[in-house]
């Protein structure tokens, strides 16, 4: 290419960029940092519709209303960070420190949510993960002690394998479990040995405890190891992509037991992946849109209107983690993080479409219900609710 | 006993399928003296022919396995005559790089056209037989026996036919060989039409036995076959499937024996041994230097 054609491409790409940055200027800047490509691309794509349903209504009825000056416009900065870990730290490291986010939205898995939430905290910028469950996304790894700028919108792990080993217990009754679990990825292996932890202390047994790493999609030397110890049921806290494969190599192995699983489940993806293999199994989710309030009607309406298909509980979450934004920013009045992260730290109660967030003071995890749902028929069919 | 038979099995249907796709490995490197790193997104692309196609119009087994060996292998011969060919005198890293950068390019194309993982639809509906607890269903045989008619033939063509021949001659010497009025070039192509043909035959069976597909699985899956070829003596063709075997057998029977956390350590603990004390592989011979 000639010197002068270069010269040209470089100077309309610059003239262009700094076009583009424009109408961004005087808006609210929220950034989003989520799972759009990867193992999990389902997550990311529901969590970035949620975010944009709620903002683009928020933005029709003029902005959100800070405490002093005008409305202002929220903008959505949306980046990919492909499921992995490193890219959403550096992803996290780009939203807060180049395009100046006053907030960041996601990461979703845990696995995502652990590194970013570190460059949240050391940049002193808010972080609120919707569905990363894995109790260490909101705590200082080095202190031990709760982060101040990172939040989530979903329960936690530890209340997830007591609502699990309750219900195999107690509506089951069954009393041989065997777990199988991704040791490489944070919330598996988190979920696996908490659920082992108290369906033993529930007075059950754990007969096969068996691991695979991420990308594996060949289960069988585990799954026979599993058949010889004859569990009744089978845990497998992993995301929905690796569900399918490891139920149909199950039942072509005469494995009958039934599947449990955790809220890692909760994509309809699961059901077109899985089909018979998993029908009649269980799992532990944050959100039903069969015992949906008003508001959470309202919001199932707008977003099957929209997109087409009722939204899963990651978008519930992605809308409830919005609305807890926009909650700390009205009350936070300025476009400024430390106000924000102060607003966001006095919020006590919010009652969300996945039902009331309820905030103890000095800690980013907020308290609120469970429900156990079963994939039957091909679909999720409520069966019964979990309060903390 | 039916425990450790059925573990037998599970072995075998997994060391097929790295056989398949580690012969791609092999004959190239055997060939050129070149890894092709895109090896296993070729393998992956090839169970997305096969779901395509099926979605299109149902067709049997055989046919389906056919239709994308056939198309596999037209890919592989693009990619060696677009991006090998014009870098074969190039230095080998620069091949390598090349190798990566087509593996990227067509594991993110297939990421773009489909970023969700597919359902497989079923080519055929498998009988599952129980022999005294140990289940063996048809697909697994089906396999086993495709692979193995396949290795076979592959033995045959290479050591049997005057093809063969030209493809062991050129592995041996690339400059003296024109000189005996072989096409050099046409035989190059071809290694990549067989080797790409069994990436596709691994990817059709593959995408049966584990009917959910997705645009990052041939990495993992890819990176194991390398792994295989190069236990067995990458080059030696005999070498990768017996390093196919090796490999699908230690990954089942460490499970069996030991806790699943510990399978991945076995396995690549197990390659820096052979290679101390085999550094060319089970069956690889030393390389000479030429002069």
């Amino acid at each position: 290419m000639p010197k002068a054609t270069v010269f040209l491409l470089l100077t309309t790409c610059a003239i262009f960029l700094t076009g583009c940055a424009d109408p961004n200027r005087d808006a609210v800047k929220i950034g989003m940092n989520i799972e759009l490509t990867g193992e999990i691309p389902a997550v990311g794509a529901s969590s970035k519709n949620a975010a944009e349903l709620f903002f683009n209504a928020l933005n029709e009825q003029g902005g959100v209303s800070l405490a002093e000056g005008p409305k202002k416009k929220v903008a959505l900065i949306i980046r990919d960070n492909g499921g992995k870990a490193d890219q959403a730290a550096s992803v996290a490291q780009q939203l807060i420190s180049s395009q100046d986010v006053v907030a960041m939205i996601g990461p979703n898995s845990s696995a995502c949510a652990i590194p970013a939430g570190e460059i949240a905290e050391s940049l002193k910028c808010v972080m609120i993960s919707p569905w990363s469950t894995n109790p260490k996304t909101t705590l200082d790894q080095t202190s031990g002690q709760p982060r101040r700028y990172v939040f989530r919108g979903c329960f936690t792990d530890p209340f997830q394998a007591i609502v699990l080993a309750k219900f195999v217990t107690n509506d089951l009754g069954a009393k041989k479990a065997a777990v199988l679990y991704d040791v490489s990825s944070e919330a598996p292996l988190g979920q696996a040995t908490l659920f082992r932890d108290t369906f033993t202390a529930a007075g059950g047994e754990i007969v096969a405890f068996e691991t695979f790493t991420t990308g594996d999609k060949d289960f069988s030397a585990q799954l026979t190891n599993i058949r010889a110890a004859e569990p009744e049921i089978i845990f497998l806290p992993t995301y929905y992509n690796d569900v399918p494969l490891i139920a149909q190599q199950a039942r072509r192995l005469g494995i009958t037991a039934k599947f449990i699983g955790s809220d890692a489940w909760s994509s309809p993806e699961i059901i077109k992946l899985g089909g018979a293999d998993v029908d009649g199994s269980y799992f532990c989710n944050h959100f039903s849109t069969q015992i949906a309030t008003d508001e959470a009607k309202k919001f199932i309406a707008d977003y099957t209107a929209k997109y087409g298909q009722a939204p899963d509980d990651v978008a519930a979450l992605t809308y409830d983690a919005c609305g807890l934004v926009t909650e700390a920013l009205k009350a936070g009045g300025q476009n400024d993080r430390e106000a924000l992260r102060e607003a966001f730290a006095k919020i006590r109660e919010y009652k969300g479409v996945t039902g009331t967030f309820r905030f103890e003071p000095g800690s980013g995890d907020p308290i609120k219900s469970a429900v156990v749902l079963q994939i039957k028929d091909g679909a999720f069919q409520w069966v019964t609710n979990a309060q903390p | 006993m039916d425990y450790f038979a059925q573990q037998a099995i599970n072995a075998i249907q997994l060391g097929s399928i790295y056989a398949l796709i580690a012969l791609g490995y092999s004959m190239v490197y055997g060939v050129l003296v070149m890894i092709n790193f895109a090896h296993g997104d070729v393998f992956m692309v090839s169970s997305f022919f096969c779901f395509l196609l099926l979605l299109l119009l149902p067709v049997p087994f055989v046919a389906a396995l056919i239709i994308v060996m056939l198309a596999t292998a037209v890919l592989g011969v693009a990619l060696e005559r677009l991006a090998y060919r014009p870098l074969r005198n190039a230095p080998r890293v620069s091949a390598i790089i090349t190798a990566l950068g087509c593996g990227l390019i067509i594991q993110n194309t297939t990421l773009s056209l489909s970023p969700y993982s597919q359902r497989m639809p079923e080519l055929f509906v498998p009988v599952t037989w129980n022999f005294g607890g140990v289940t063996v269903s048809s697909l697994q045989l089906l396999i086993i026996g495709v692979s193995v008619g396949l290795m076979i033939g592959l033995d045959f063509f290479i050591r049997r036919t005057r093809y063969g021949m030209a493809m062991r001659a050129i592995a041996q010497d690339r400059i003296t060989v024109p000189l005996m009025g072989i096409p050099v070039n046409t035989m190059i192509a071809l290694t990549f039409a067989i080797g790409a043909a069994l990436g596709g035959a691994a990817g059709v069976l593959y995408a049966s036995a584990y009917p959910v597909i997705s645009a990052t699985m041939g990495v993992l899956i890819g990176w194991k076959a390398f792994v295989a070829a190069v236990i067995g003596g990458i080059g030696s063709v005999r070498g990768a499937v017996l390093g196919a075997y090796v490999l699908g057998s230690v990954e089942v029977f460490t499970v069996t024996v030991l806790p699943s956390t510990y399978r991945d350590l076995v396995v690549y603990a197990l390659l820096l041994v052979i290679l101390i004390f085999k550094p060319y592989g089970l069956l690889g011979r030393p390389a000479v230097q030429k002069v």
